[in-house]
């Protein structure tokens, strides 16, 4: 469904990518995993067109987006939840979900403001606040609405959980995992490897603007070393 | 009182005009980041092309749609050719390439309709005037100004709150990536608000045009006021831009009308005339320190 075939990207003169490629399989839940400034949100803006790439190539079910601008990659279904959530501050709660809302697939069951509140029912007790009035738990949960309201295929969330409180996270996980159930393709970078482990299918271990690793949820398990040397993490 | 009622309604309906040639500034000085100098361009073009229809066909709400069109289309087509190329450049090269297209725009009126000025009858059905209050007669079309200035701004404040249009050109104030990266095509958009912007401009040119003398130039004189209008609203802000047209226009018409009486209780009459005649141009001026004193980012800043 995405196929990132040895990209190279970067910023200015400084370059960050260097032959990064990953795929993700229709229905599938794929994470990207790495300490800081490795690169991996830089793979995430590369794929939606926010930075351009200087070699390689990423298709979306069989359409090239290297060259698209970023509104038409996220009208062939890739949502983006950012990094830092970056809802607008100015908006309502209602008006984050319903100003870029769009269902450019026909997807035939879209998401709506109900089912977006059945899945998030804060966000329903929050309507006509501001953006800027939310806590960050909302505001992430506001931010997956909001792509999920672009009746996505493939969901990219950049940070899923990070700063958030654990019974937020676990909300949040939750909720990834109702959507996995529903079909939805989802692309994840966080550090918290358990949750992850527990729903994603696949992983990619990035270093130094490099995939350094590949596997499946149960090869990753079988090898705590990977955790502590490429994720800085205590076994 | 029946002289201050009467510059009251003067003063409302500069303030509506100024209105009108500021939503669209400000939207694009706040929104892109675009210092827009020619702005006034849209002004004068809307002026020209109203009061030349309107001499040649008769019809003033033909003169309307003219008027609109032309100014809407001059403000895609420097938005798409000029303007966007700016988007990413210091202030002081989007100064000099919009100061350039008003020297280019105002040559061109020059050429097109000769150094005099064009003079744009009151449509017929807006002559005369109506007593608003006894003893007090006021001009229709001077009420009909005021109408569809404030028409204009319940349009825009609609606009602006209820539609979708609205939700994301404000969204793409403060960020402008994620709104594409959501699927909107904000180049597109952009476009139509700065096409918006001016078209409103070229309404506030046409609507001035019965009133003050159609020329090369008079985009510029109107444009200093709009800057002030928009500093004192807070940049970026519709909202603002309302209460600063209507206070600007305010304290301009009432200044001129009334410092002359005020000052005459404590100076000479010469003295007084000459001290107000300088103070009342000034007028705005010092009301805008006044208000940046206050409020360093005027009155309404726009969430960033």
């Amino acid at each position: 469904m995405l196929e990132v075939a040895a990209i190279n990207a970067g910023y200015g003169e400084s370059q960050v990518l260097f032959g990064v490629s990953l795929r993700v399989a229709e229905g599938e839940v794929v994470t990207l995993l790495g300490r800081n400034g490795m690169g991996k949100s830089t793979t995430v803006r590369a794929i939606l067109g926010l930075l351009p790439i200087t070699a390689g190539s990423i298709a979306y079910q069989g359409q090239a987006l290297q060259r698209l601008p970023s509104h038409r990659i996220a009208r062939l279904g890739i949502g983006l939840v950012p990094e830092g959530r970056q809802i607008f501050a100015n908006l309502t709660v209602r008006e984050n979900l319903l100003a870029t809302a769009a269902n450019s697939r026909r997807a035939r069951e879209p998401f709506t403001l109900e089912t977006v509140f059945a899945l998030f029912p804060r966000l329903a007790e929050r309507l006509r606040h501001y953006g800027n009035q939310l806590s960050g738990g909302e505001q992430q949960m506001l931010a997956i609405g909001r792509a999920l309201m672009i009746n996505p295929s493939l969901l990219v969330l950049d940070e899923a959980t990070e700063g958030l409180a654990p019974l937020i996270r676990r909300e949040i996980w939750q909720a990834l995992t109702t959507l996995k159930d529903r079909g939805l393709s989802i692309l994840v970078i966080d550090k918290n490897i358990d949750a992850l482990l527990a729903i994603a299918d696949r992983h990619f271990l990035m270093e130094k603007g490099q995939v350094v690793w590949s596997g499946t949820s149960d090869e990753l398990r079988r090898k705590p070393e990977l955790k502590s040397r490429y994720l800085g993490l205590e076994q | 009182m029946l002289l201050f009622c009467e510059q009251l309604l003067n003063g409302l309906q500069l303030g509506v005009t100024l209105f009108l040639m500021s939503a669209g500034l400000t939207l694009v000085f706040g929104i892109m980041q675009v210092i827009n100098l020619a702005h006034g361009s849209f002004y004068m073009i809307g002026a020209y092309v109203g009061a030349t229809v309107a001499l040649h066909s008769g019809s003033f709400l033909l003169a309307i749609f003219a008027a609109l069109g032309a100014s809407w289309l001059a403000g895609c087509l420097a938005e798409a050719l000029i303007l966007r190329h700016l988007y990413r450049r210091r202030h002081l090269d989007q100064v000099l390439a919009t100061f350039g297209v008003i020297l280019f725009c105002n040559e061109m009126t020059r050429i097109i309709w000769g150094r005099q000025p064009l003079f744009m009858d009151i449509p017929a059905a807006l002559s005369g005037s109506v007593q608003i209050l006894p003893g007090l007669p006021y001009p229709i079309y001077r009420l009909a100004v005021l109408a569809v200035g404030l028409a204009v701004a319940v349009l825009l404040w609609l606009i602006f709150t209820r539609t979708r249009i609205g939700m994301q050109v404000r969204a793409g104030a403060v960020n402008r990536e994620m709104v594409a990266a959501l699927g909107v095509n904000i180049t597109l958009l952009y476009t139509l608000v700065f096409g918006c912007g001016a078209m409103l401009a070229g309404l506030a040119g046409l609507m001035a045009g019965p009133i003050l003398a159609v020329e090369p130039g008079m985009g510029e004189s109107i444009l200093i006021l709009t800057f002030v209008v928009i500093v004192i609203g807070g940049i970026g802000s519709v909202r603002g831009a309302f209460i600063g047209a209507v206070l600007v226009g305010l304290v301009d018409t009432l200044g001129r009308a009334f410092l002359p009486l005020l000052l005459r209780l404590l100076l000479s009459p010469a003295t007084a005339d000459s001290v107000a005649a300088s103070l009342a141009s000034m007028a705005i001026y010092i009301f805008m320190a006044l208000v940046l004193v206050i409020k360093p980012k005027g009155l309404f800043p726009a969430h960033h």
